[in-house]
């Protein structure tokens, strides 16, 4: 059984409990272990970023102080934005000596010492490189026939220090999904963004940016969407009434998270996916 | 009819600006922008913004502080990096926009009550006390220093976000959140 520390980040806890959900029971499917950080803080996401960078970082610098003291196993995020920020923060720390000391400064405060010996990944690749496609196909037990999938990987997970195949057009969830049945239609938008947090500060732009995302997805035959971060999918799942209405065109495509379909695939009991917290149902792909 | 001067003359220009911008991380690059427009052209949001992104790097290494740092377009960038990325001068445009932003909140020259700089000093505000962020109580907060109409427009996603389990309501906090305000007690006067 492969360990991992596990840093969940705050969305997971709130709008995206059935991200946690799912990808807690599909790791454990697949004998891949999380062990949950202790005490751990907010990542400072984007906003934290552009009030006080060092705070920032050093908010994050806890965070892999803390990891590198559980073992020093991977850490796993599965949000983009603590994901992104964790990444940053090493190449931060160890690209600038100011930047550098000012962190370790206000850790020695707290008695915690940096360690940039921890390597921080997202879910979504720690299933492809450290299992693969093949392993994962193997153990498929209800294939995903009749799910025609537009993988949306939004931005933050490729850019600018992601791990995935391609910055802009990634393959990694095409292949995935393929290898369990699914049919994956072309969807070139799939790293354009989401607008994050835009659709609570300045609707108008927020839901136009979704609605491009939604609209091209339906118009490409995609009967699901599918996501890897929170912020992402509350924006494309949560707004589609009001998308609706602003366009006066009707739009209910379900948007899960990789991790509940790959959960269906394998024969996780559906109530260990936290299905029903989705808006948009997919009992209606499923016929 | 009045004609009034649209453009700066060159002594009206804040020259320690460009030199403040090249001493941020990265911030040295923006000397080598060719003026190409990828960046402009890739942005999502750049039809939004008072400036494109690649207007405001000429304006920013020019020195004309005040309309870089009171623009709207620091604000409107969503931090996704496709600009960055596709810049064929590898140039940091995103982390160049974040330290507009931090400077824009420093000196205080940001739109008021515009909700994307108050959203973010919430937040942070939020995480320096408790250490983590609590969805539905920032929604408010922001709410409360922007536009309260915005709650009762919130109401029917509020409820289905309830029904689905998935409102939390309770503050989340790091059980050492003494640890936290060390930290940023140490950083006090260091940045």
């Amino acid at each position: 059984m492969k360990e991992y520390t596990y840093y969940p980040g705050c969305s997971v806890k709130g709008t995206a409990r059935q991200y946690e959900e799912s990808l807690l029971a599909v790791f454990e499917a697949l004998d891949l272990h999380l062990n949950e950080l202790e005490d751990w803080n907010c990542c400072g996401a984007t906003l934290y970023m552009s009030v006080d960078e060092t705070m920032s970082f050093t908010l994050s610098a806890r965070n892999l102080a803390k990891a590198g003291m559980n073992g020093g196993h991977d850490v796993v995020a599965p949000c983009s934005a603590c994901y992104l920020v964790l990444l940053k923060t090493q190449d931060h720390i160890r690209r600038y000596p100011a930047i550098r000391e000012k962190v370790n400064k206000a850790l020695r405060a707290v008695n915690l010492t940096y360690t940039d010996r921890v390597r921080v990944r997202h879910p979504l690749e720690v299933l492809l490189t450290d299992l693969g496609v093949e392993a994962i196909r193997e153990k498929v037990k209800r294939p995903l026939l009749g799910y025609k999938i537009a993988p949306y990987y939004g931005c933050q997970i490729v850019r600018p220090y992601g791990a995935l195949d391609h910055q802009c057009f990634p393959t990694a969830m095409d292949r995935l999904f393929e290898a369990l049945g699914a049919e994956v239609v072309d969807y070139p938008l799939k790293t354009r963004c989401c607008g994050g947090s835009l659709t609570g500060t300045l609707e108008d732009a927020g839901l136009r940016l979704n609605y491009i995302l939604l609209n091209e997805a339906v118009k490409r035959g995609a009967n699901v969407m599918t996501t890897v971060c929170p912020l992402c999918q509350f924006n494309l799942e949560c707004y589609q009434n009001k998308i609706s209405r602003t366009y006066h065109e009707e739009i209910s495509l379900p948007v899960v998270y990789f991790t509940q379909l790959l959960g269906i695939a394998l024969g996780v009991p559906e109530k260990e996916l936290g299905l029903k917290r989705n808006f948009v149902s997919l009992e209606e792909v499923v016929q | 009819m009045k004609v009034e001067r649209t453009i700066k003359y060159e002594s009206e220009l804040d020259k320690s600006f460009p030199d403040w911008v090249a001493s941020v991380p990265d911030g040295e690059k923006l000397r080598d922008c060719i003026q190409c427009g990828t960046c402009s052209g890739i942005c999502p949001m750049s039809i939004y913004m008072d400036y494109t992104p690649r207007r405001l790097i000429a304006m920013a290494r020019e020195g004309f502080k005040d309309e870089v740092l009171s623009s709207l377009t620091l604000w409107l960038c969503a931090s996704c990096y496709a600009c960055m990325v596709n810049c064929p001068q590898d140039i940091s445009i995103t982390d160049i926009m974040y330290a507009f932003k931090m400077k824009a909140i420093e000196e205080r020259i940001y739109p008021k009550r515009f909700p994307i700089p108050v959203l973010a000093r919430e937040f942070a505000k939020m995480v320096t006390t408790t250490g983590r962020n609590t969805e539905s109580r920032l929604v408010f907060r922001l709410a409360l220093k922007t536009n309260l109409i915005n709650l009762l427009k919130m109401v029917p996603l509020g409820w289905k976000l309830l029904k689905t389990g998935r409102m939390q309501f309770r503050g989340d906090a790091v059980k050492n959140n003494q640890e936290i305000k060390a930290m940023f007690k140490a950083l006090e006067g260091v940045s």
